[in-house]
């Protein structure tokens, strides 16, 4: 975290101010952590609190503060009275939009490629699948946060309706995995209609915490209800998935003895990862048809301004609704696919952090844009599963990135959310049209 | 009946704890017009740096106990605001004219920093302290042997509860800032012409939102004896409830709706299952929100275009 540079009053700042700046940055600094980063407290054996300092972090952190003031304040000066935009040269400008056009093909392509490359390597595409699980939430959540502009904090509650109606369904009655998916997708998308018919009236920021209160509902009663979900223990025991219907094990039914090739493990993982593909390939897919439809223009319009929505006749509960709907039912699918690859799920599985994650994926990646939740997610669960060690700072970097973005460049990294339908004409309006108490 | 009595002590406590968190949320939305998301994790932080604070007073040696909590008290506040003011400064200044979700998603990525922050300094293991004022007074002792028992602590608690509330109201009624405050509430660019530094009255909100939290989370330390560094998720969705129902806006509503899921919560304890209360406090948001957006003692939006 920086301390703030108060803004200076001539743009063209000398040392000594520049100086002043710092030293005062660091100085509150200073004050910010000296207990916090200062003292470390630690509960002894006996239960007795211990502390001991950590004086050398805390300088080092002081002095980072006021090296970097001084570093922000310069760059600001330089860049100020160019503006960002001017920043960037226009050949880079033309080298990234070419990139931008045969990105996502490639990347595509790779990821196709994937379980062919890596085919020995089991780490790498348990960490493939767990990537493009969040590609598929990040993808299910942009609908609502990213098309239709509602801010879902409880997304983990679909993901959880999901994976207990899959979990659940093919422990107690023996479905098959094929008959769940749709219908975990079904019942997850019928409680996002549920949740959202009464709230979805509200403002944007108390939807923010309505769906963060039930997220928070649904996981306490999974939690506590234990003669249907086994409470914290969880559900264990659920069935791996069949090629439609044939199961992928070392048996004589097997696929791989009807294949007439030996038996490896690594086919189930491989069957999962193209599974998963699959089913954000088709998120994706969905979300780019929708958007062409008169429903998707509705939830971009929406996002972009509700009252001029409601003026202009489109009923916003039940266009708000389906966005939710459409969001849930995606997660529910994620959900389904989540019991049958860990084959046991838990209430832990669906904290509020899940939540958190995947609303920074969207968020990061830029809302609305589907390669930039899809980076974005490869970035954060690839790249932090990478770096263990570091896995403890993974939110604090998640949340000052997040703050960071809606600082600079709120449209995302990689963001577009231009809506899909423009006026390619400006249209100019006369001042007196639109003057106060006229317009 | 005995039972009642003390299930109504404890809830008017717990109640008095919620309702100085829900002053914070309910001053920054009526003047910003935002939920401050961060604003459990500020107290949180407010616990810990109580906690810091009254570890190394301990270890200098120092006994006296009203003393000792003074100073926990203010350095606990000071820091605590200054937190409050750093916060508003980075993370919701520069959004103050951006899209409409900016300061939501500012705010929540300010909350993963801070509860991501004390985790990484200082462990997630949850930090215990001895008792600290101990004792208390026996109410009412029944027949059947039930004691009501009022303990020196809740007394503390509700006490410093209304003093701070009776500085508080002083504060928006009769001074400078107050007016100021009530000012940049209800037009801020016309405040700003008046001559009303907007800037300087919204990061007084939030130094003084902040200064209350640091003094609930005080309270909590010393009520239930421990922090730890995800007790500002639930308390602060507990104490944005509150705000809620008593009408986010208005400042007695915020004490008001504290009071009332305070009591909520402890009877629903009390009487159907400890392990649904947290479900019934979010509830009641949800009802809240659906069929009475106002609250108690709310004002109704009017939206403008």
């Amino acid at each position: 975290m920086k301390a703030p540079s108060t803004h200076p009053a001539k743009p063209a700042t000398s040392i000594p101010a520049l100086l002043k700046t710092a030293f005062v940055n660091a100085l509150i600094a200073l004050v910010l952590f000296s207990l916090m980063i200062g003292i470390r407290t630690e509960a002894g054996s006996s239960g007795q609190l211990t502390y001991w300092t950590r004086f050398g972090d805390l300088a080092s952190i002081v002095a980072a503060v006021f090296g970097g003031s001084i570093v922000i304040e310069l760059l600001r000066q330089w860049i100020g009275p160019t503006g960002a935009e001017n920043l960037v040269p226009p050949a880079v400008k033309s080298g990234v939009s070419f990139i931008g056009r045969y990105l996502a093909p490639a990347l595509l392509i790779f990821t196709l490629l994937v379980p062919v490359i890596f085919y020995n390597q089991r780490y790498i595409l348990d960490l493939a699948i767990l990537v493009l699980t969040y590609v598929m939430l990040g993808w299910g959540l942009n609908v609502v946060v990213g098309l239709a502009g509602l801010l879902d904090l409880g997304y983990v509650a679909f993901y959880a309706v999901g994976a207990y109606s899959y979990g659940l369904l093919a422990t107690n009655f023996g479905w098959s995995f094929w008959i769940c998916l749709p219908l975990a997708g079904i019942l997850a998308a019928f409680w996002g209609v549920l949740l959202g018919f009464p709230v979805l009236r509200l403002r944007g920021d108390y939807l923010a915490i309505v769906t963060l209160a039930f997220g928070e509902i649904i996981r306490l009663v999974i939690i506590n209800w234990q003669d249907l979900t086994g409470g914290p223990n969880g559900v264990s025991g659920i069935p791996r998935p069949s090629f439609f219907g044939i199961p992928l094990d070392n048996s004589d039914d097997g696929l791989a003895a009807k294949l007439g090739i030996e038996y490896s493990p690594t086919h189930r993982i491989i069957f999962l990862f193209y599974l998963i593909l699959a089913l954000a390939l088709l998120t994706n897919w969905a979300t780019i048809r929708l958007r062409r439809l008169p429903i998707g223009r509705a939830w971009e319009a929406l996002r972009e301004d509700e009252v001029a929505c409601r003026a202009l006749g489109i009923n916003t509960t039940t266009t708000k609704l389906t966005a939710f709907a459409t969001g849930a039912m995606f997660g529910g699918f994620a959900g389904a696919f989540f019991a049958t690859r860990q084959g046991f799920i838990s209430p832990e599985s669906f904290t509020f952090q899940e939540s958190a994650l995947v609303l920074a994926i969207v968020v990061l990646g830029g809302m609305g844009s589907q390669l930039g939740v899809a980076l974005s997610a490869l970035a954060m669960i690839g790249g932090f599963e990478l770096f263990r060690s570091l896995e403890t700072y993974r939110m604090l970097v998640f949340g000052m990135a997040m703050v960071l973005i809606m600082i600079w460049r709120p449209r995302g990294l990689i963001g577009h959310r231009a809506p899909t339908v423009y006026l390619t004409k400006a249209q100019a309006i006369s001042s007196d049209l639109v003057k106060e108490g006229h317009g | 009946m005995d039972y009642f009595a003390q299930q109504l002590i404890n809830g008017l406590v717990l109640g008095s704890i919620y309702g100085l968190i829900a002053i914070g949320y309910t001053m920054v939305y009526g003047i910003v017009g935002m939920i401050n998301f961060a604003h459990g994790d500020v107290f949180m932080i407010g616990g810990f740096i109580a906690l810091i604070t009254f570890l190394i007073l301990i270890s200098l040696g120092l006994t006296a106990i009203p003393l000792i909590l003074l100073v926990v008290l203010l350095v606990s506040m000071a820091i605590t605001a200054l937190y409050g003011w750093t916060i508003e400064r980075i993370a919701y200044r520069p959004l103050r004219h951006s899209f409409r979700l900016a300061p939501m998603l500012s705010a929540i990525g300010m909350s993963f920093v801070l509860t991501n922050y004390s985790q990484v300094a200082q462990g997630a293991r949850v930090k215990p302290i001895p008792p600290v004022i101990t004792g208390g007074y026996t109410l009412h002792e029944s027949a059947d042997g039930f004691v009501i028992q009022l303990s020196n602590i809740q007394i503390i608690v509700v006490i410093t509860t209304i003093v701070l509330l009776a500085i508080f109201t002083w504060l928006v009624s009769r001074t400078r800032l107050g007016r100021d405050m009530r000012a940049c509430e209800q037009d801020q660019t016309m405040a700003a012409l008046l001559g009303v530094d907007v800037d300087r009255t919204i990061s007084m909100t939030f130094v003084i939102g902040a200064a209350l939290a640091a003094v609930a989370g005080l309270m909590y330390l010393l009520y239930y004896g421990l922090v730890d560094f995800f007790m500002g998720f639930v308390a602060g969705i507990k104490a944005f409830t509150a705000a809620v129902l008593g009408g986010i806006g208005s400042l007695p509503g915020a004490m008001l709706g504290g009071l009332a899921i305070g009591l909520i919560e402890t009877f629903w304890s009390a009487y159907f299952s400890v392990e649904y209360k947290d479900v019934a406090a979010f509830s009641i948001l949800i009802v809240v929100l659906i069929f009475m957006p106002t609250g108690l003692l709310g004002r109704p939006e009017v939206e403008k275009v």
